[in-house]
């Protein structure tokens, strides 16, 4: 048995447990996008961050990842926390603006501006396809490639991959592909209405706008070869 | 088969070694440094052989070619041993001239001398030219006097004995009390005090434990590593032998990075020589002690250098850096303890050792004991690599040993730590250098890579520079550092561009915090740091690239243009040849005029005029 | 194909088959090829029973090792700090107008491959370029041209 401290409260967790797991036990909410309890946890969208240490040594980790330490102290809402919390989802907003995971993280943590220009990829490389392609449904079809601002989520050589059984997997579990908003507002507003109404887009369209019903958009898994011809010949 | 070597045996040869040498050879060493490679030393090397060959004076004279000598603005290098004559920026056609000269008829030849540049007196002798006079070369000195490819001048100059004694009269524990004593602190950047590193290391349980020396040395600017490792691959085995014993490690692990070829060819060499001296593998010198080195190389990603991305890279996978603890001293290669550290610190071992840590201990400051190898390169008259005491200020640093700024420019800033690090300005020129004085200014040591800036250089272009780097260096998994630095790069760029709007400044420091408190390795955390140090220091120069869309130092392309100046223009039309826009227009002896609608600002006519007509604003 | 195959494994071999000399064996097949076969990845992946999709992953990650053919002459401009501050990045324009590419391509007629490496150690001599392995150092803006027509006529490999 590990005992920790988290914001204040003295807890005891197994041995092996994560700051996250230990949280989520005693009913302590920290935001997540990237993890999800069937897959390894990745430690990639900076979401789960809490503090922990005391003064000049206190630093942000990612509580998805980090082990519970004997005496290991933690606080999950300090300012430093929060200001990091708001400026992640506010990066996130400018990669993605019409997931509406996102803005529903925005909304209820209070990030009302996008300083930054938009880019309208929607994959934010959390990581969750490539995951659960590999450990779900053993298919391992996708992958992270290259790094920094190039990196990017493909099948090998970007073209149909022999593994990929179409199983939907990836659509299914990434935030960008859920529920896009279509709502209200135009894609360059963040309208809070998520978080009364839910699903929005009901309120305002015959049926659900998910994603799932026009594979293709995102799909890495089933690309097609693409039209120019490269110069991949032997 | 040859019989092993023993301790004993060892000091034996030593003094048949040094038997040998003491006849009155006149020994030409020329440096034989990647930089030298590329001022042509290995023709003046075969050269210098060919003509001893052809005028039979194998007995007077030999040649050795040797590791980098540090003075890289005066290569190639050739200095005359044992009376250590120094002759700078050496050509073919003066090699004849030089055995005649000075090997046969023991005259100088002047024009081969370096001139002082202050009171342009000419230097004979190594010792006295002022690049070399205020540094303490107790680590890089030797690199002169050894052939790397060649074990015994490492023996010569008492290389193995720090090894033959610790294995002779001390134990692990009194070896590991001994690096701790001395206060020698890593010298790959973060300063962590290396006897502690090894005791924890030492402590972790079980049986097999690992040490690794990391020359992945990413930063750009910062060579020192490579030239070591190159010059003197013997001392970083010497340190990794005596570091495993301490630690209790079979084997080792050299990482080099891809970009450093002669690097892996000179520390394979070494190695088999020191197998063959019975320096490595099973029984040491006839002891109990068995060790051995393996050599990794790297495949070209500077994040690769973290530690934890480092380990991975060995074991075969991708490197990127891990989630800590454990840590490599828990758990390290292969889930076994591990030991790394960096080539100058494993370096510094086989000295603390012969001369003892209270010796060691006396150079230095308070909290960063002995020197530090530094490459003091960029706006600096004698670029090259410098080793300085701690505590030494920049302004001997970059006046008395840099020889100043070239063009009698005014020296505006330098940059330390490389992309982790961060600029000092003019106004703290007499800082002393040291692990705390650096972090406390907003920079850091770093692997010790020195960049010099003058009055010309834009501070904007230098954020915008290095967030470039750093974008695209980012492993990219964490999104703060992956969107971070390409975020805080999109903002500078559009301020360098002139498209920088109010709030700008006040953006990227928010972001910049962001970056540094949210991410999980020291790349990003450090990511940071030279926008955040361009800011604290050089507010000014960004407010005036935002409001005015100006470029004070005339580099922001957008916001400058080139014209021609009626006073100094010559007429000549040598600027109108080299534009490759045909943007110029004059007659011979007459005003030229640039056009401003096609040029493009490459720099080929700024380049060309002798005149300096013309101006960039 | 054939004998490409056989030269792959022959590295496979010299590794022996270990997993853990991965980027090692890419290197080799680098070196060979000058460039990383598709035909090859999917055979070192087969034998060292690693998923294609993470050995694709570490050789987009690096920048030593590149999926795509390079052309003859390999054209490298270092992009270090100290050459930055003292222009670089005008020599590197000066080539990409020269060459007519971006960094990363090669030019049509397959003769130049561009690309930039941060810090070749040899900071006295920058700005520095680097062609096939041969150092030109202190460039100047006007030598690109004559640098570029020096290696189109010349009738040798990249090796040498």
């Amino acid at each position: 048995m590990v005992t920790l401290k988290i914001n204040g409260l003295e807890i005891k967790t197994e041995q092996g447990w994560t700051v996250l797991d230990a949280a989520k036990f005693y009913g302590l909410e920290i935001p997540t996008l990237c993890y999800h309890e069937g897959l390894s946890p990745y430690g990639g969208c900076r979401l789960c961050l809490v503090e922990i240490g005391e003064g000049q040594r206190a630093k942000l980790v990612s509580s998805c990842t980090y082990p519970v330490e004997e005496g290991l102290v933690v606080r999950t809402d300090t300012k430093r926390v929060i200001e990091a919390r708001r400026m992640m989802i506010e990066l996130m907003l400018s990669i993605a603006p019409n997931s509406k995971k996102v803005q529903d993280l925005a909304s209820k943590f209070g990030v009302t501006q996008v300083r930054f220009k938009i880019r309208n990829e929607e994959c934010i490389l959390c990581g969750l396809c490539v995951r659960m392609c590999a450990e779900q449904m053993d298919g391992r079809a996708i992958g992270f490639q290259h790094r920094g601002y190039r990196r990017k989520i493909s099948t090998p050589f970007d073209i149909r991959s022999e593994e990929c059984r179409l199983c939907g997997g990836c659509i299914y579990i990434c935030p960008a592909c859920q529920l896009r908003c279509q709502g209200p507002q135009p894609d360059t507003a963040i309208c809070n209405a998520c978080l009364t109404m839910e699903p929005t887009c009901l309120d305002h369209y015959e049926e659900l706008q998910c994603w799932m019903y026009d594979a293709g958009r995102c799909g890495t898994c089933v690309r097609e070869k693409p039209e120019k011809t490269q110069d991949i010949k032997q | 088969m040859k019989e092993k070597i023993k301790i004993k045996k060892l000091e034996k040869i030593r003094s048949e070694i040094s038997r040998e040498r003491k006849i009155n050879k006149t020994c030409i060493t020329i440096c034989g440094g990647t930089g030298c490679h590329a001022y042509g030393c290995i023709k003046v090397a075969q050269t210098f052989v060919d003509e001893i060959k052809k005028q039979n004076l194998q007995e007077i004279a030999e040649v050795r070619t040797t590791g980098c000598h540090g003075f890289c603005e005066r290569g190639p290098i050739v200095v005359i041993q044992p009376d250590g004559i120094f002759y700078q920026r050496i050509q073919l056609k003066d090699i004849k001239e030089v055995i005649s000269e000075t090997i046969i008829n023991k005259k100088i030849i002047e024009r081969l001398l370096y001139i002082d540049l202050k009171t342009e007196e000419k230097i004979i002798y190594e010792n006295q030219v002022p690049f070399y006079k205020k540094q303490k070369r107790i680590i890089f000195g030797n690199n002169g006097f050894i052939d790397p490819t060649e074990i015994k001048d490492y023996l010569a100059v008492n290389g193995y004995s720090a090894l033959a004694s610790v294995l002779e009269s001390m134990t692990p524990q009194e070896v590991i009390e001994e690096i701790k004593k001395s206060g020698l602190r890593g010298r790959g950047g973060a300063g962590f005090h290396t006897g502690l590193k090894w005791e924890i290391t030492s402590k972790s349980p079980g049986e097999i434990k690992y040490i690794v020396c990391n020359c992945d040395e990413g930063d750009p600017g910062a060579y020192m590593d490579r030239s070591l490792l190159e010059g003197n691959p013997h001392s970083v085995i010497e340190g990794m032998i005596i570091g495993a014993y301490a630690i209790g490690a079979k084997e080792g692990f050299i990482y080099v990075r891809d970009e450093y070829p002669l690097a892996v060819e000179n520390i394979t060499i070494a190695i088999e020589q020191a197998r063959e001296y019975n320096l490595l593998g099973k029984n040491i010198l006839g002891t109990n002690f068995s060790f051995d080195i393996f050599i990794s190389k790297g495949a070209g990603a500077f994040v690769s250098g973290e530690e934890s991305a480092l380990l991975a890279c060995i074991e075969g996978k991708i490197g990127i850096p891990k989630q800590r603890p454990p840590y490599p001293a828990q758990r390290g290669l292969w889930g076994k303890p591990t030991n790394i550290n960096n080539v100058e610190t494993w370096a510094n071992v086989p000295i603390i050792i012969n001369k003892g840590a209270s010796w060691y201990s006396q150079i230095g400051t308070k909290g960063s004991k002995g020197t530090k190898i530094f490459s003091l390169v960029g706006k600096i008259n004698n670029t090259g690599l410098v080793e300085v005491p701690m505590g030494m200020t920049l302004r001997e640093i970059i006046f008395d040993i840099g020889g100043g700024i070239p063009g009698e420019r005014e020296f505006k800033a330098v940059q330390t730590g490389g992309p982790s690090g961060g600029c000092i300005p003019k106004e703290m020129i007499d800082l002393p250098i040291d692990y705390e004085s650096l972090t406390q200014a907003g920079s850091m040591m770093g692997s010790g890579g020195m960049i010099v800036m003058d009055e010309n250089t834009c501070m904007v272009d230098v954020a915008k520079y290095f967030l470039n780097f750093l974008r695209d260096e980012s492993c990219g998994k964490c999104l703060s550092c992956r969107e971070g630095t390409q975020r805080m790069w999109e903002i500078v760029t559009d301020i360098s561009e002139g498209k920088g709007k109010k709030g700008d400044i006040e953006l990227l420091e928010a972001l910049a915090e962001a970056t540094r408190d949210a991410s999980m390795c020291g790349l990003g955390q450090t990511a940071a740091n030279p926008v955040l140090s361009t800011i604290r220091y050089f507010r000014d120069e960004f407010e005036i690239h935002i409001k005015e869309k100006k470029c004070p130092a005339g580099v922001c392309i957008n916001l400058i243009h080139y014209s021609i100046s009626k006073e100094f223009c010559t007429g000549c039309m040598a600027c109108l040849k080299v534009c490759p826009q045909n943007a110029i227009s004059g007659e011979l002896k007459e005003l030229h005029v640039i056009d401003q609608t096609k040029c493009i600002k490459c720099g080929a006519c700024f380049e060309t005029c002798k005149f300096d007509a013309i101006k960039i604003e | 194909m054939e004998a490409e195959n056989l030269k792959v494994n022959q590295v496979i071999e010299k590794h022996h088959r270990e997993k853990k000399e991965l980027i090692a064996i890419l290197q080799d097949i680098q070196a060979e090829y000058n460039y990383l076969p598709q035909e090859s990845l999917k055979l070192v992946a087969k034998s060292l029973r690693v998923p294609l999709i993470d050995i694709i992953g570490l050789a987009t990650f690096y920048r030593a090792f590149s999926l795509k053919r390079r052309g003859k002459h390999l054209v490298t401009a270092c992009l270090g700090t100290a050459c930055h501050v003292r222009g670089a990045p005008m020599i590197l324009d000066e080539f990409k107008r020269k060459l007519n590419i971006q960094v990363g391509e090669t030019t049509k007629d397959n003769l130049f491959t561009l690309e930039t490496v941060n810090c070749l150690g040899a900071c006295a001599l920058g700005p520095i370029a680097v062609i096939d392995n041969n150092y030109f150092g202190q460039m100047k803006i006007r030598k690109v041209d004559k640098l570029i027509k020096k290696f189109s006529s010349d009738k040798r490999s990249r090796s040498e």
